[in-house]
Parts: structure tokens; C-alpha cells; sequence
């Protein structure tokens, strides 16, 4: 029975994986790849290590399953943090159908980030930016 | 016809490992192409998870509950690697570097 449960668990998970890989590959832009790479995959990896936890039904497996779950569900949303902090910060290009941006509208409002640019200042922002929503 | 659970395990842990490998090449793919470093360093924290889950099933498949600890140092190393690379590309260099170039396209 254990033996079952765990087959079904490692199918999922390994589903989950397989549709993570498969955003990253089609998804259009940064930002919407980093949904594919810090949910779908770390939700599959759980479910395989949950998979690893019923088989072996020992105490000190679990508890290591449990140790490996934590931490990536710790550092995943960390990691994500930091790598969408520094693609926006370093200007990356957001997808044409992106029609709302309100890190934008608070950076302008932001002196700390007014020195670096020598446009010419921007009408003052209020409240969130809105694009033109996209046309399909 | 009956057939033993553990079959069924041994089947399905041996089908998990061709997928994960199938979804590492995948993310591979999204390594090579880019087309800027943050997309690289995302592809690269893919393919951390994904190992890690490989090594869940490897384990699984061979029995052997030891590649979890394998798992447990891949995982913390991989995390420290994309903190340490996302702070690369955020400043820049290794030092503060007002006129940029990292994140355009490789040559």
C-alpha cells in the first residue's frame, strides 16, 4: 500500500517538474519564467521527497524529507526576491501584454532612484501605472 | 493478473527519472538561450530544484536513503550560488558599476 501511495506521489511531483521545465521554456519574459521555476517546481520536488518519505516510512527519512521541504520552501521565495530585484533594477524588458507596473510609479516617486536618470522628470505619478491592456 | 506495488514503484520511480531528466534538458535549453543573465540565473535555480528532485527519486529507486543527504547540501549550495549571482547582476560586477553592460546578449 505504502509502496502505491508513494508511486502516485512521485508521478505527481515528477508531472509538476515536468510542467516547470516547460514554462521556463515557453513562458515570455523573466518575471513570468520565475512563477514557473519557484512554484511549479518547487511544489514537485515536495511532492517527490513526500514520495521518498511514505516509501521508506522510517523516522529519520521523514525527518530529513521534512528538513529538505522547509528549507526550499524557505529559500525559494528568497531567491526569487533577489533575482526579480536585480533584473528590474538592471532594466529588463517586460512582456508587450504587461499592462500594470507599479514599481515603476513608486520608483519615480523614489528620490533614491532620481539621480541616475538625465531625462527630463516625468509628470508627477499618481497612484499605478497603467498600460494600454492588451488587445486579445 | 496481480502486480506487486513495489513494481509499480519500480516502474514509475524509473519513468520519474527519464521525466526529470527530460525537464533538466528543457531548462538546459532556457540556460543556453538567455536571452539576459537574470534569465540564465532563473534557468539555474530550475535546474537546482530539479536535481534536488532527481535525487529524491534516485533514492527512491535505489533504495538508498543517503543521496538525501546529498539532497540537503545540494540544496543549501544552490541557494547560496543564486543569492551570490543575483547580487552579481544587481551590482553590477563585483563592484558598484555605474555604466552597466552585464545583462545584454552574449556575443
Amino acid at each position: 500500500m505504502n509502496a502505491l501511495i508513494a508511486a502516485v506521489l512521485l508521478l505527481i511531483g515528477t508531472l509538476f517538474c515536468l510542467v516547470a521545465a516547460v514554462g521556463m521554456l515557453r513562458l515570455p519574459d523573466t518575471l513570468i519564467r520565475m512563477h514557473a521555476a519557484t512554484k511549479a517546481g518547487t511544489l514537485g520536488a515536495g511532492f517527490i521527497l513526500a514520495a521518498q518519505a511514505v516509501e521508506a516510512g522510517e523516522l529519520s527519512t521523514t525527518l530529513k524529507v521534512i528538513a529538505v521541504i522547509v528549507f526550499l520552501l524557505l529559500t525559494a521565495p528568497v531567491a526569487a526576491h533577489l533575482i526579480g530585484r536585480a533584473a528590474y533594477r538592471r532594466g529588463m524588458e517586460l512582456y508587450a501584454g504587461t499592462w500594470i507596473d507599479e514599481l515603476d510609479t513608486a520608483m519615480q516617486k523614489d528620490s533614491r532612484f532620481q539621480d541616475t536618470s538625465d531625462q527630463e522628470p516625468s509628470a508627477t505619478p499618481q497612484g499605478t501605472t497603467h498600460r494600454a491592456p492588451p488587445e486579445n | 493478473m496481480i502486480v506487486e506495488p513495489t513494481t509499480i514503484l519500480a516502474a514509475a520511480s524509473r519513468l520519474s527519472l527519464d521525466l526529470l531528466l527530460v525537464s533538466i534538458a528543457l531548462a538546459s535549453v532556457r540556460l543556453a538561450r538567455g536571452p539576459q543573465a537574470a534569465d540564465r540565473v532563473v534557468a539555474l535555480d530550475l535546474i537546482a530544484v530539479l536535481v534536488v528532485a532527481f535525487l529524491a527519486a534516485y533514492a527512491i529507486d535505489t533504495g538508498n536513503t543517503s543521496f538525501l543527504d546529498v539532497a540537503i547540501a545540494y540544496a543549501l549550495v544552490a541557494f547560496l550560488g543564486t543569492v551570490a549571482l543575483a547580487r552579481f547582476i544587481l551590482r553590477c560586477g563585483r563592484r558598484r558599476n555605474k555604466d552597466c553592460t552585464l545583462p545584454g546578449r552574449l556575443p
